[in-house]
């Protein structure tokens, strides 16, 4: 670390995010606990009714390396990268800004001896955790449902945290630029979309070329892709593709929510 | 109270030395077109209670904000503790405890953990945290409510959890924005007679404070800030001496005749004319309600008062300080 | 400082109107009142609702249509003797109006009762309570209108559905308020922070979305499953708006059943959100 470095991490933290996450932990606990095991539920009512239900009409579909699967497999993985996707989000944009505007939270902990960096790390650490523990379950529903075939769909729940923590970093760089709860609608409104085109539901090769191209581009195909090809252990030059995209949208996310971090909790 | 205030006071002044706690210089915040903060400059000694008056959108908070490091400046210089907040942030705020103008209480958590809590944020050990939650518990005399969700407080105990938690740290910096605001008489009391005790061991407090009694009870020193300027600096003797009589005279003669009757009585003082009363300065108060009888004219009510504050600052801008 | 008020004209302009006259206005139009209010506190978020109330028709059709559609007419050659895209399009358009009727009828409600304290602002003019409460139901009904419409006009457009499919429209509104009444009714009761909602979006009104016949017929789950539609406003608005669509043979008592069963609970939800805002905002 050059000096300069050095000092900006020092003006920034106090190297206290232990206590952000402590406070995390203390909350998790005072907090009713239907409302945090009804998250798992999410993913999994999905699964039942896309996967089974609707599974009934289509049958069996193309999996990774071109062979047959029923279509509840096929879905079961891209759930899991969307559910991380959609707590990352939540939890980087809605839940940062709310305490950030309106609970004022982080006003509280930036008037002691933390700083910005110390406050982004607890709260990433925090979304990671909620991830970590709804990936697991998630997880353990696939394998009884018995729509996981490898041994190798354990990787699934790191991958998980890697696809949240890029989603997160990014989010929290793009909430900085917000000032009213009615842009963060746009949000949504902007993931919606990428949930329902990134081969999630369906493969992408119902799309002519360039909207191929198009959704390949974006995170979450890739993220998609990537717990597809785990959940069979069938792996491809594309799987580090795949993962190199969200090491490197990690890395880029950290990088700019790092130079937003003052314009974000300082004004 | 006011006796104790005096004495109080004196204890504290020879506690005074002279390195500055807060040496600001050209300090400046500019919000778009606002330059809510313009090129301030003051200095606050280590025991010393300073004070920050002004109407609201005057710049006080933000210059409270920008002590803390929680707001960056856009130019000027500003140390506290020798530090730049903006480079050693942490290191400056470890020895400030902050009461910001609205309670920001943590409302995921109780009483006791908002207290504990904000503790752990200094990286205070729970060997430490724990008997003194307990201590400002009981000094807030909030002990009953320990594990009371934030939310089911009164406004008045969500303001003394607020300024307990301030306390965790221990700090040697107290920086008070509107610290009685939305609180009833009595709890002001309370609170102010907290304040002196601080002050009496050797706290430096810095107040921000649309109240003129809380600004004549609370500081040694204060500047008078309107626009993001400072428009006069003294103790609240000084400035009201400087600025003012000794006693004013308000009479209310009804809105439509207040500004009429101007010409009528120039020549017995200083005259400032609100939509509501006219204000006469003078230094015999009654003394000059007699001579207003005298020329026949009968106010509604009239009554004579000390001057204080609040007519220094309507000296200095026109305009009366809480519109 | 020298502005010096009229106070004549404060205090008597003579242009307002006469105390008994504002009352017998309100008496018979503070509902009214209360839904103007209600819409025009809707601009805040105008854009973004008229933003998603076109894209979300559109997306559905492209995932549907070419995604979906693509599959489960290869798989099985559509459902209910239509290609994929018409069975599942009127059933879309009832659930997304449906879904609105879950943002637009709980944290609002708590909001005029718990952070804003509209509703007591409302109360303290010559209003009423249950035209407090009526005034919201109308306000989001004219939404649910509205949006309804849109999505319908795309499906038209897209030549999903036909001109004369437009009843659907009603359909969709009603059935949004056959969810939304009591929904409301139980907002009004909740003192604390609401974490109530996520609840009942995660387990009242997604497994509904999911479960209760909008991407696959309910007779297609084992029967003790298919309460789940019974009991669902989603369903019976979508298997009406199937008739409508693309001609679903319902019998003609069914159809009765259906929209019965919707009246009844926007009726009831109303009486009941009524009483409870008449409790509450005279306590």
């Amino acid at each position: 670390m050059s000096i300069e470095q050095r000092s900006w991490v020092a003006a920034n933290s106090s190297g206290n995010a232990r206590a952000v996450i402590e406070r995390g932990f203390k909350v998790i606990r005072n907090q009713n606990w239907i409302v945090i095991v009804s998250g798992f539920f999410e993913p999994v009512f999905y699964l039942l009714a896309m996967g089974f239900g609707l599974g009934q009409l289509i049958g069996e579909v193309t999996g990774p390396g071109g062979r047959p699967i029923p279509y509840a497999a096929f879905i079961a993985p891209a759930l899991l990268a969307t559910s991380a996707m959609n707590g990352a989000i939540y939890d980087s944009t809605w839940n940062v800004f709310f305490k950030l505007r309106f609970a004022k939270l982080y006003q509280g902990m930036l008037a002691t001896s933390l700083g910005p960096l110390d406050v982004a790390i607890g709260e990433i650490f925090m979304a990671l955790f909620r991830g970590f523990l709804y990936a697991l379950g998630f997880t353990a529903v696939i394998a009884l449902l018995g729509l996981a075939t490898s041994w190798w769909a354990l990787a699934m729940i790191p991958v998980a945290l890697l696809i949240a923590l890029g989603f997160a970093a990014l989010g929290m760089a793009i909430t900085s630029y917000f000032t009213t709860f009615q842009q963060m609608d746009w949000i949504n409104i902007a993931l919606l979309p990428m949930f329902m085109f990134s081969a999630t539901l369906f493969p992408i090769s119902v799309f002519p070329e360039p909207v191929q191209w198009f959704v390949m581009a974006l995170p979450l195909w890739h993220g998609v892709e990537l717990m597809r090809q785990l959940s069979v252990g069938h792996f491809e030059a594309s799987t580090a593709v795949h993962l190199g995209y969200f090491v490197i949208m990690s890395l880029a996310g950290i990088a700019f929510t790092t130079r937003r971090l003052r314009s974000l909790f300082l004004r | 109270m006011r006796g104790l205030s005096r004495s109080a006071l004196s204890v504290a002044v020879d506690k005074v030395s002279r390195v500055p706690v807060i040496e600001a210089r050209d300090l400046t915040k500019v919000y778009g077109e606002l330059r809510a903060v313009d090129a301030i400059s003051f200095e606050v000694a280590s025991g010393e209670s300073f004070g920050l008056l002004g109407p609201n959108g005057a710049g006080k908070s933000t210059t409270m904000r920008m002590i803390g490091g929680t707001s960056l400046r856009t130019s000027g210089t500003l140390l506290v503790n020798g530090l730049d907040p903006e480079v050693n942030g942490p290191e400056v705020r470890a020895n400030l405890g902050v009461v910001p103008q609205t309670d920001n209480l943590d409302g995921e958590l109780r009483a006791r953990e908002n207290l504990v809590m904000y503790g752990r944020y200094f990286g205070l050990p729970y060997s430490y945290l724990n008997p003194k939650a307990d201590e400002l518990l009981a000094f807030a005399q909030l002990t009953e409510k320990a594990g009371e969700k934030v939310d089911n407080l009164s406004g008045g105990m969500k303001r003394r959890l607020t300024i307990a938690r301030a306390l965790v740290n221990e700090p040697r910096v107290l920086l008070l924005d509107e610290p009685t605001t939305g609180l009833d008489p009595q709890a002001r009391h309370i609170l102010w007679d907290r304040l002196f005790r601080l002050k009496e061991q050797g706290v430096t407090l810095i107040v921000t404070t649309h109240f003129m009694d809380e600004a004549e009870q609370l500081c040694d020193r204060l500047i008078v800030i309107d626009h993001g300027r400072i428009v006069a600096e003294g103790s609240p003797p000084t400035l009201i001496r400087q600025y003012a009589t000794r006693e004013v005279l308000e009479l209310r003669f009804g809105s439509e005749r207040n500004g009429t009757l101007v010409d009528q009585l120039r020549d017995l003082g200083r005259l400032e004319v609100l939509p509501d009363r006219v204000l006469l300065y003078t230094d015999d108060g009654e003394a000059a309600l007699a001579a207003v009888h005298h020329r026949g004219l009968v106010p509604v009510t009239s009554l004579v008062r000390r001057s204080s504050l609040e007519d220094v600052f309507l000296r200095l801008t026109g305009r009366s300080l809480i519109d | 400082m020298t502005d010096f008020v009229d106070t004549n004209a404060l205090a008597y302009s003579g242009r307002a109107l006469p105390a008994a006259q504002q009352a017998r206005r309100v008496r018979r139009w503070g509902w009214w009142y209360q839904a103007e209010w209600r819409l025009r506190g809707m601009k805040a978020y105008w854009t973004s609702a008229v933003g998603s109330s076109l894209l979300t028709p559109i997306l559905y059709l492209i995932a549907m249509g070419v995604g979906l559609g693509t599959l489960v007419d290869s798989g099985s050659g559509g459902v209910a003797g239509v290609p994929y895209l018409t069975f599942v399009a009127p059933g879309l358009l009832v659930s997304t109006v449906v879904m609105s009727a879950g943002s637009e009828l709980t944290f609002p409600v708590m909001d005029g009762f718990k952070w804003s304290k509209l509703y007591f602002a409302r109360a303290a003019t010559a209003a009423a309570p249950l035209q407090v409460a009526v005034g919201e139901v109308v306000a989001v009904g004219i939404r649910f209108v509205l949006e309804a419409t849109v999505f319908w006009l795309i499906l038209v457009i897209a030549g999903v559905v036909g001109f004369g499919s437009w009843p659907m429209i009603a359909v969709a509104a009603l059935a949004a308020m056959a969810l939304g009444t009591p929904l409301m009714a139980y907002a009004a009761t909740l003192e604390d922070e609401g974490f109530q909602f996520s609840l009942v979006q995660r387990f009242v009104i997604n497994p509904m979305f999911l479960f209760a016949g909008t991407f696959f017929p309910l007779e297609s789950m084992p029967i003790y499953l298919q309460w789940i539609g019974w009991i669902s406003p989603m369903w019976h608005g979508t298997q009406v708006a199937r008739l409508l669509g693309f001609g679903l043979p319902v019998p003609g008592w069914l159809v009765a059943v259906h929209l019965a069963f919707l009246v009844a609970l926007t009726l009831g939800g109303t009486v009941l959100a009524a009483r409870i805002f008449t409790r509450r905002l005279a306590k």
